[in-house]
């Protein structure tokens, strides 16, 4: 049990009469990737949102490192420190700078000095190339470095594991590898991660499983080079040989 | 985005803009300056040669009557100056309390959120010169022990409830401007809900109204003289004092020159604020 990062059980979520998830189970181990594909609308972004619990759940159990989350009692914000999360719009904090952006959470909820938080978070924006960014306003950098700076805010709070929600999805095609090259760095370093996204060869190259997502459900999910490649369910095939005739894989 | 739109576009743009309004300047200032000679020439001359012209100057344009009275209201304004900034100063804070209350969220929350919405109704239906008169007559007037009797604290106190209940109508409109994902961001790093609050969402959204707070400081200036009917001695009592004795209205012209000479800085100010807001409107706009 020790080495479950994360545990979904049953997980029911609806928006009013939609029904966006309908009970979704998924364990994912410590240091694995899981990338979760399908088409829009399928529950991705949802089930990201569900996890650290910004959304309320209507079913379910969701664990990390074994506790339920989900339990009676249980502090939110004490869970959400354990649970780093990137989106898609970035939601940088714009009236900081990307050092404050970086140290808020440290500083305010982890009750770390200004000194320690600061120098933690300069080396990690001299990691991923962004030490010279540091007393600049988001709005003052391209798409690409805001979400590298989004992914090292999540970092700074040293999380349990990190949830992607298609990080790439709102940038100029020139500016995606160099946070795809992040998020590859992370994963040979070992973080846990469940990564939403719609880059299958990025799915096929970093993860070491890919559930594929339909109408609320896990309806398929294996090592990539199966899913991706040979799968067994009709509307699996349906979906990536739409991937393909838009040239994305 | 802009800075791939911006080398092919603007070549052919603002430069042109620019030679022509160099071209034609002298032209223009010749144009202007004639036609506002015929226009506001023409006025002065119907004003001035109305049947009624020499009464209204004697009454509302005496030389020595201006002169005399000038320094009283300068220094009767003083008051409207401490009324305002007092005010101010307890407005802003007490607005910001009253429009945190009306956004918190759950049903335990349902009495304070009833309460700020409550005062918000009520204040802003009331006219404020009703609320003045009952404040400032009807409270001392009860000979509660303990409680002030003097004007002019009853006067910073209905000022302030007045105006508190627009200015958390402006707090209100920035915080709902500042969109949900900025929480949601600040949530997910582990902050609780009123640490969002503060260093989220609050910074963000005072930010955004600044203009909007400027503007009832204007107003709130003004309404200053509003004070005068329960006993206040500021500028416009002052006026009304020296017409009294007078039989004349010259000083009301002073007191219209004193809050030209104070609001208009203000008010080109606020509209400077807000172009510049509007310039860095594209990049903070998310």
């Amino acid at each position: 049990m020790t080495e479950e990062a994360l545990h979904v059980d049953g997980l029911h979520k609806s928006f009013g009469e939609l029904e966006v998830l309908r009970g979704i189970d998924l364990v994912v181990a410590q240091h694995e990737v899981v990338c979760l594909i399908g088409a829009s609308g399928s529950g991705k972004s949802t089930l990201l949102r569900c996890i650290n619990l910004l959304e309320p759940i209507d079913a379910g159990r969701v664990f990390i490192s074994g506790e339920e989350i989900t339990a009676e009692g249980v502090k939110v914000d004490r869970v959400r420190r354990r649970i780093g999360i990137v989106f898609q719009a970035f939601n940088l904090f714009p009236h900081m700078t990307v050092l404050d952006n970086v140290t808020l959470g440290p500083r305010r909820v982890l009750k770390v000095s200004r000194t320690t938080a600061e120098t933690e978070a300069m080396d990690l924006l001299a990691r991923f190339g962004l030490a010279d960014k540091r007393d600049q306003l988001p709005d003052r950098l391209s798409g690409g470095q805001q979400q590298r700076v989004a992914i090292v805010r999540a970092l700074a709070m040293k999380p349990d594991i990190l949830l992607l929600d298609e990080v790439t999805s709102a940038l100029d095609p020139e500016l995606v590898a160099e946070v795809l090259n992040v998020i590859r760095e992370l994963a040979h370093s070992g973080m846990t991660m469940v990564i939403a996204t719609h880059e299958m060869g990025f799915a096929r190259d970093i993860a070491d499983r890919v559930c594929f997502l339909d109408a609320g459900r896990i309806i398929e999910q294996g090592p990539p080079s199966v899913i991706l490649s040979d799968p067994a369910e009709p509307r699996t095939r349906q979906f990536l040989q739409r991937i393909i005739d838009a040239g994305r894989l | 985005m802009s800075s791939l739109g911006g080398p092919l576009v603007t070549p052919g743009g603002p430069p042109v803009v620019r030679r022509k309004a160099a071209r034609f300047s002298w032209r223009a200032v010749a144009i202007a300056l004639t036609s506002t000679v015929i226009v506001f020439g023409g006025l002065v001359w119907i004003v001035v040669n109305a049947p009624n012209w020499p009464a209204v100057q004697k009454a509302f344009l005496n030389g020595p009557i201006f002169w005399y009275s000038l320094p009283l209201l300068v220094q009767a304004f003083w008051k409207n100056i401490q009324l305002f900034l007092i005010a101010e100063a307890l407005i802003l804070p007490l607005a910001l309390v009253i429009a945190v209350m009306r956004g918190l969220p759950g049903p335990a929350f349902f009495p304070l959120r009833a309460l700020a919405t409550g005062y918000v109704d009520i204040f802003r239906a009331l006219p404020g010169i009703l609320v003045i008169y009952v404040l400032g007559f009807g409270v001392p007037g009860l000979r509660i022990p303990g409680v002030p009797t003097d004007p002019f604290f009853w006067a910073i106190i209905a000022l302030t409830l007045i105006y508190s209940a627009y200015v958390s109508e402006v707090y209100r409109s920035g915080i709902e401007s500042v969109h949900p994902s900025q929480e949601a961001a600040a949530r997910s790093l582990g902050l609780s809900r009123s640490q969002a609050l503060r260093h989220v969402i609050l910074p963000q959204a005072v930010r955004r109204v600044v203009a909007p707070l400027l503007n009832d400081f204007i107003g709130l200036q003004k309404d200053t003289v509003l004070v005068s009917i329960i006993g206040v001695v500021e500028i416009f009592r002052r006026a009304e004092i020296i017409q009294a004795a007078n039989f004349n209205f010259t000083p009301y012209l002073g007191v219209a020159l004193v809050f030209i000479v104070v609001t208009i800085p203000l008010a080109r100010f606020t509209d400077w604020l807000v172009a510049r807001d509007k310039r860095r409107g594209a990049a903070g706009a998310r």
